[in-house]
Order: C-alpha cells, then sequence, then structure tokens
C-alpha cells in the first residue's frame, strides 16, 4: 500500500487518517448489536430480531433515529461546553487509533513512544467527561463526572506501572517494535513470556500473567465499563455524566465507549497477546503470496482485540458494581502494590 | 451551575433535612452540603418513592423519604363499595404479590362475618399465597442485584416469576391482578392440570434459585457491596415497627404464620427464616431462605389437600353458586340481595393480620352493620419499612442508599394505599 500511494504522500496520509473511522463506526454498529445479543443470551431472552435479518440492523435503525432527534440542552447548562463535550469525548477515544498499528504497514503514527502515547491522549476522556457532567447543570451528571475523574486519574497509575514493567522487558516503547518481537509464533508473545529463550522467560510467564490482569483491570475502570461503570451507574445516578445529552451527542458518547473498548482491547493484544501477529505462521508466507500477510494479520489483531471486547460485555453482564470506596480501595491497596512489587521484580531480574 | 435556592423545594422537607443531627457544624449547611432530591421518577427507588438526601460529598448526611405519590384513597374507597367490590382493589395494594392480599382482605371479612372457608379453599390459598412469596421475593432479589449492578440477576429472577405468573393465568384467568380468593372460599377450584403445573414448577424452581444464588452469593464484589450495609439491631427494628423479612434480618423471630397461625399454617411444617446480622445481606438471606420454605410449603399443601367444596354454603353471607342462581329462586334472591347491598356483618370492629411477602398486612374493619365498611384502616408492611431509611441510609453513601431501598423492597402501591 506504501509503494502504491508512494507519489501522494498526502491522500496516504488522509487514508490513515479516515481508515481508524471506517472501522470504529461499522465496529460499534456491531459491537452495540453483538452486547445486546450477549446480554440475551445470558439472560434467558432473544434480543433484537426484527429490524434487519437477524436484527443486525438494530444498531443501525437506532443511530438514524437519535440522527433525527431535536439537538435539546437544559436550560441553564453552558451552550458552549455541552456541544463541545462529545466531542472532546470522542477525540479522546478516536486519538488512541492514530498510534494502533492494525498490521506492519497499516500504523496511523509509527510512534517511539506509542505506549505512552496511548496512555496520555485517553486522559483527554477525563476533560471531555468532566466538562460534560459540569454543563449539563444537573447533580446526578455532577456526581458521575466527578467520580469518572477520580477514578480515570486512580487507575492510570497501575496501567502506567504495567507499560514500565513492560518496558523493562521489551526496552522500547513503540507498539510496532513490540508486535514485531513477538512474531513467529504463540510463545513468543508477551503474555508467555516474551521472544528471549532464556530461564527468564519461564519467571516471566507468572509475572506477565498479573500483569495482563491489572492492565485488563485497570483499562476497564478507565473505559467506565462494569464493575467499574459508577461514572454512569444506571441504577444510582441514572445515567451519570450523559443524562442531559440527546441526538447526535448521545450518540457521540455512545460511539465513544465503542470505540475506547475497542482500542484498550487491543492495547492489550498487541503489548501482551502478539498484536498483528499470527500464533502460528502465515498462509501468505506458505503460499508465497506477499500481499496476503498484511490481510491476515489484520485479521488476527482484530480476531484478539474482539475477543478481549467480549471478554469485557461477559464481565458487564456478570459481575455487579463496586461502590466508589471500594474501587479506589482495590486500585490503592491491591493494583499499585502488586504492579509496583512486579516493576522492582522485574528490574532485578532484567540486572542479572 | 446554580445553587438550589431554599425556596425551591418545600420549606418543611428542608427543615426535616436540617433538624436531623449530623454531627457536623458548619455555618450554612446548605452552603457546604447538597440536597439531592432522588426520585419519585428514579429506576431504584421502586416507583414513585421520592428520597430527599443531604449529601457532604457522596456521603449521606440525612434523608427524608417523602411518600404519597401514588396515593389512591384506597382506605376513603372502601367506605363506599361494598365488600365484595373491594376485592379487586386489594390486588393493587402490593401489586407485585396480588394473592396474598387478596387472602389477607377476604380473611379479615371473614372474621367479621365470623365465617371460615372450606378446608381446601384455606389449603388453595396457602398455595397462592406462597407463590405469590416466591413471586414477590424473587423481584425483590432481582431487583436487589439490579440496584447493586448485577442486571443479569434480574432477569433470572423475572423468569421464575413468569412461571409463576403462568400458574395464576391458568387457575383463575388472570395473570397479574388475580382478584383469585372470595368472601367464603376462592373463584374457582384448582383441576389436576394445575396441580401438575405447580408440582412441576416447585421440582425445577430450587434448581433455578441455586444457580441464580451461585451468581450472587460467591460473588465478592455483590457481598462487600451489601455487608455491613443500611444495619439495624433488633430493638430498633421492634421500636420501629418494622415487619417481615426486614424484621426477621435483624434477628427477631416473629412471623404470623406460626406466631398466630391463620389458614392452615399450623398444620404444614416449615421453619422460620432469621438472620442476626441486621444489614443488607442479612435481608436478602432471609428472603432467599424464605422461598426455599415457601417451596416446602407448597409440596405439603399439594400433598395434603382436601377434596371438597371451595365455596362455603352460607347463602347470606357468601354469594351463591351461578348455576344455582340461574335454577333456584331462592339463590337468585341472595345474590340480588348480595350484589345490591352487600353482605351485613354484624357492628363490630376486628383486625386481622397476615404474613404478606413484604411483611404485616392487617386490614382494621370497623362495620356498623352496613353492606360496606364504616371505615378501614390498612397496615401495609411497605409503609412501616419505610419509616426506618432514614436511619438506615444516614452515614452511607449515594450507592448505598438504592442497596438499602432495594433491600427492604417496598413496593409504593402499598405504601401509598
Amino acid at each position: 500500500m506504501t509503494d502504491f500511494m508512494n507519489g501522494y504522500p498526502m491522500l496516504y496520509y488522509l487514508f490513515l487518517a479516515i481508515f481508524p473511522l471506517l472501522f470504529v463506526i461499522p465496529f460499534a454498529l456491531m459491537a452495540v448489536y453483538a452486547e445486546r445479543k450477549v446480554s440475551a443470551y445470558m439472560q434467558n431472552r432473544i434480543g433484537p430480531n426484527r429490524t434487519g435479518p437477524l436484527g443486525l440492523l438494530q444498531t443501525t435503525a437506532d443511530i438514524l433515529k437519535l440522527l433525527q432527534k431535536e439537538d435539546m440542552r437544559p436550560g441553564h447548562s453552558d451552550r458552549f461546553l455541552t456541544s463541545a463535550s462529545p466531542i472532546v469525548v470522542f477525540l479522546g477515544s478516536y486519538l488512541i487509533y492514530a498510534a494502533l498499528p492494525f498490521n506492519s504497514i497499516l500504523t496511523g503514527a509509527t510512534l517511539d513512544l506509542g505506549l505512552l502515547f496511548l496512555l496520555s491522549v485517553s486522559g483527554i476522556v477525563v476533560i471531555g467527561i468532566l466538562v460534560a457532567g459540569w454543563s449539563s447543570d444537573n447533580k446526578y451528571s455532577l456526581l458521575g463526572a466527578l467520580r469518572s475523574a477520580a477514578q480515570i486519574i486512580s487507575y492510570e497509575i497501575p496501567s502506567v506501572m504495567v507499560v514500565m514493567i513492560l518496558f523493562v522487558i521489551t526496552q522500547s516503547l513503540s507498539l510496532t517494535e513490540i508486535s514485531e518481537k513477538q512474531t513467529a509464533n504463540i510463545f513468543n508473545w508477551y503474555i508467555l513470556g516474551g521472544p528471549d529463550l532464556t530461564w527468564k522467560k519461564f519467571i516471566f510467564i507468572p509475572i506477565m500473567i498479573i500483569s495482563a490482569v491489572i492492565l485488563f483491570i485497570s483499562t476497564l475502570a478507565e473505559v467506565n465499563r462494569t464493575p467499574f461503570d459508577l461514572p454512569e451507574a444506571e441504577s444510582e445516578l441514572v445515567a451519570g455524566f450523559h443524562t442531559e445529552f440527546s441526538g447526535i451527542k448521545f450518540a457521540l458518547f455512545f460511539l465513544a465507549e465503542y470505540a475506547n473498548m475497542f482500542a484498550v482491547s487491543a492495547l492489550i493484544a498487541t503489548v501482551f497477546f502478539g498484536g498483528y501477529q499470527s500464533p502460528f505462521g502465515y498462509l501468505g508466507d506458505a503460499l508465497n503470496l506477499s500481499w496476503l500477510v498484511p490481510a491476515e494479520q489484520f485479521f488476527w489483531f482484530t480476531i484478539k482485540a474482539l475477543g478481549l471486547v467480549f471478554v469485557q460485555m461477559w464481565l458487564r453482564w456478570t459481575l455487579p458494581r463496586l461502590r466508589i470506596d471500594q474501587l479506589m480501595s482495590l486500585c490503592w491497596k491491591y493494583l499499585i502494590p502488586i504492579a509496583l512489587f512486579l516493576f522492582v521484580l522485574v528490574t532485578f531480574i532484567t540486572m542479572i | 451551575m446554580e445553587r438550589l435556592q431554599k425556596g425551591e423545594v418545600h420549606p418543611r422537607i428542608i427543615q426535616a433535612l436540617l433538624d436531623q443531627d449530623s454531627g457536623i457544624t458548619v455555618d450554612d449547611a446548605l452552603d457546604n452540603e447538597m440536597i439531592l432530591n432522588m426520585g419519585p421518577q428514579h429506576p431504584a427507588t421502586h416507583g414513585v418513592l421520592r428520597v430527599l438526601l443531604r449529601l457532604d460529598g457522596e456521603t449521606v448526611v440525612a434523608s427524608v423519604p417523602d411518600l404519597g405519590y401514588l396515593h389512591r384513597g384506597y382506605e376513603k374507597m372502601a367506605e363506599n363499595m361494598s365488600y365484595y367490590e373491594y376485592i379487586p382493589h386489594t390486588d393493587r395494594l402490593d401489586y407485585i404479590s396480588p394473592p396474598a392480599n387478596n387472602t389477607a382482605y377476604c380473611l379479615a371479612v371473614e372474621k367479621l362475618l365470623g365465617i371460615e372457608a372450606p378446608k381446601r379453599a384455606q389449603y388453595i390459598r396457602m398455595i397462592f399465597c406462597e407463590l405469590s412469596r416466591i413471586a414477590s421475593h424473587m423481584i425483590a432479589i432481582g431487583a436487589l442485584g439490579m440496584d447493586v449492578g448485577a442486571l443479569t440477576v434480574f432477569m433470572w429472577c423475572i423468569r421464575e416469576r413468569e412461571k409463576i405468573l403462568n400458574i395464576y393465568d391458568l387457575v383463575c384467568g388472570a395473570r397479574f391482578t388475580t382478584s383469585y380468593t372470595r368472601i367464603g372460599g376462592v373463584s374457582v377450584d384448582i383441576n389436576d392440570v394445575a396441580k401438575a403445573k405447580i408440582a412441576e414448577f416447585i421440582d425445577q424452581f430450587l434448581g433455578q434459585l441455586e444457580e441464580i444464588e451461585k451468581l450472587i452469593n460467591t460473588n465478592r464484589i455483590f457481598l462487600e457491596r451489601l455487608d455491613g450495609i443500611g444495619v439495624i439491631s433488633k430493638e430498633e427494628a421492634i421500636s420501629l415497627g418494622i415487619t417481615g423479612p426486614t424484621l426477621r434480618g435483624s434477628g427477631v423471630e416473629h412471623d404470623i404464620r406460626t406466631a398466630s397461625p391463620y389458614l392452615c399454617y399450623n398444620e404444614v411444617d416449615f421453619k422460620v427464616a432469621v438472620q442476626t446480622e441486621g444489614d443488607s445481606l442479612a435481608r436478602y438471606f432471609v428472603r432467599a431462605d424464605e422461598v426455599r420454605e415457601s417451596a416446602k410449603i407448597i409440596r405439603q399443601c399439594l400433598e395434603r389437600m382436601p377434596s371438597g367444596d371451595t365455596m362455603l354454603n352460607s347463602p347470606k353471607k357468601v354469594l351463591p353458586r351461578k348455576t344455582e342462581v340461574y335454577t333456584k329462586m331462592e339463590e337468585l334472591i341472595h345474590d340480588f340481595m348480595i350484589m345490591n347491598f352487600g353482605v351485613k356483618p354484624p357492628v363490630g370492629e376486628i383486625y386481622s393480620a397476615v404474613e404478606n411477602p413484604k411483611g404485616e398486612l392487617g386490614f382494621y374493619i370497623v362495620s356498623r352493620g352496613e353492606g360496606h365498611p364504616w371505615k378501614m384502616k390498612i397496615k401495609s408492611p411497605s409503609f412501616t419499612n419505610l419509616q426506618s431509611l432514614g436511619p438506615l441510609v444516614a452515614g452511607h453513601m449515594v450507592s448505598d442508599v438504592v442497596a438499602i431501598i432495594g433491600s427492604i423492597d417496598p413496593v409504593m402501591g402499598e405504601a401509598d394505599k
């Protein structure tokens, strides 16, 4: 693809900028449908089955309905900030896609500090949520926004620590480089200790599994999914920070949530589960078809991320919600000390 | 964001909030604290309960429940209709368990009239009371799960309740507002198909209950959300007049079914579920144990149910059967008299209470010998149980408020009457 667009660099960059959007919107449509079906089967229901074949067009219909709605705004809310907040929230989750390596050639920005970039731009979501809650002039929204800010900021610490552990082991913060290191087969994935076949690999295996769980929990908290969905706690705060939003603004919040879900799953898949690498060899290599390899890589990347998205849905429909103090104690009493201990341990092991 | 002005809320409610001793001294309480209006339109307040919370951050400093949004004047309505006409209205009291309300009302009127339903009718009533207890507790457990965020539990519980509603449908033709009992018996007999259905339901129910419990009893988040939340001591519970599972969760072994047996509860063998902790978790465990006992009672009832009439033959007090009304003169006259002027109980006043799923449902009827009550007072368990909400939520967090409301399990149709 790079060769094909060699003469037109602007076109290439435009494609890279738009590609995630072309991916995210259909993904969000299907993910909402999938979530409803998953929850339905867990709860002895059928789920959407009227609109289109198997109800596949249900979400499309919902989005069309939301687009047609009047753009309403509470009387005392701040006009500029209420309009800006959904865009900021979506921006935060969309920026993550800039650094995600979908396959070996399709990466928006091959950053050397890709991992740090991901974690820092995901913090933009906090601003959007805070602004949304504050500007909508509703006490429930305000409570939800404050909860969200406290939660996301706290849970960034364990995820940064896991990233530090990874940095010590991989000696790299570039997502492409980390993905490239996990090539060839499943045993080179960092969840199974990484590509270096020494005695250290076997010590790293349990450490990496614990780190992956910590990263999964903290990213779950960062995207406000159950059991950490306190900011939007349906039964307490009705819908939290997006109570007062309707129409396209609400749709943007919704889109951002699902975009975020995929983004953090993709992050975990990249750093622990081999990124876009196949668990075994490539069909393209065997058949000597070089164009098939990127397609396969894209397939594996999406499959891994979707698997983690499914785990997120699974948890949502199984677990109750934590209380704010339990949420904080989980982060500060368990996740951060464990991550810190693992970090020290990993540092010592790599020094030997 | 503009602060809520004092004039915008009813001054008496604000005063009630401020009067409560919070242990926090500030110059102007509303300066540092926030008043949050929870309800009447709120998904977690089980209907139209409105709770005003005085919040310090997320901690509840004081709270005032504001009831009456579903007030329909049922006590006054009773004074203007005959005893028979009032039966459908009892469905709408605790609308989660209509057959239990029907039974409670009919028992009160029968006590006033000095009659007793035939044995078979009593057993059928017991079966229906216990089925409605299971249905009601399924809602209670499911809604409690939903309040703390476990949405799947609710759907699983609703599935069990659905089967019970189908049994109601099979027996009396109505799924929800059954109006099944009549003064002096029940409207229709249970046939063998229905009996088989009930037995089948009970057989599979315990397995399903175990599945539900497996999902939440082993879940640490669920347990920690409820453990030690909304503790009410034995003495407090008694002095607040709390009844039902909420009372038994505090370690008081009081159940009207054993304390002063009505129907045939003295003939069946069951235990009263009691927990001693008095917190939300204990109340949940009491409900889960109670549905097991209910299943046991239903099984025994199905075995021991005698054959015979399901309506008392007492022409001046009980409506005669329709087949006889159409064929015999005497019965037609009685039917006409009861339909137009009502049953005429003796002058006097009675109080009759039964153990409903939510607690003690009592009817206090004052009769002056007319076809309608001179005065009827309904002692509804939800109303008295809601009294405890203020002391229970103080000091807890906003998230706990919904868990506590869920564990008390009020039904506003009954609380507001």
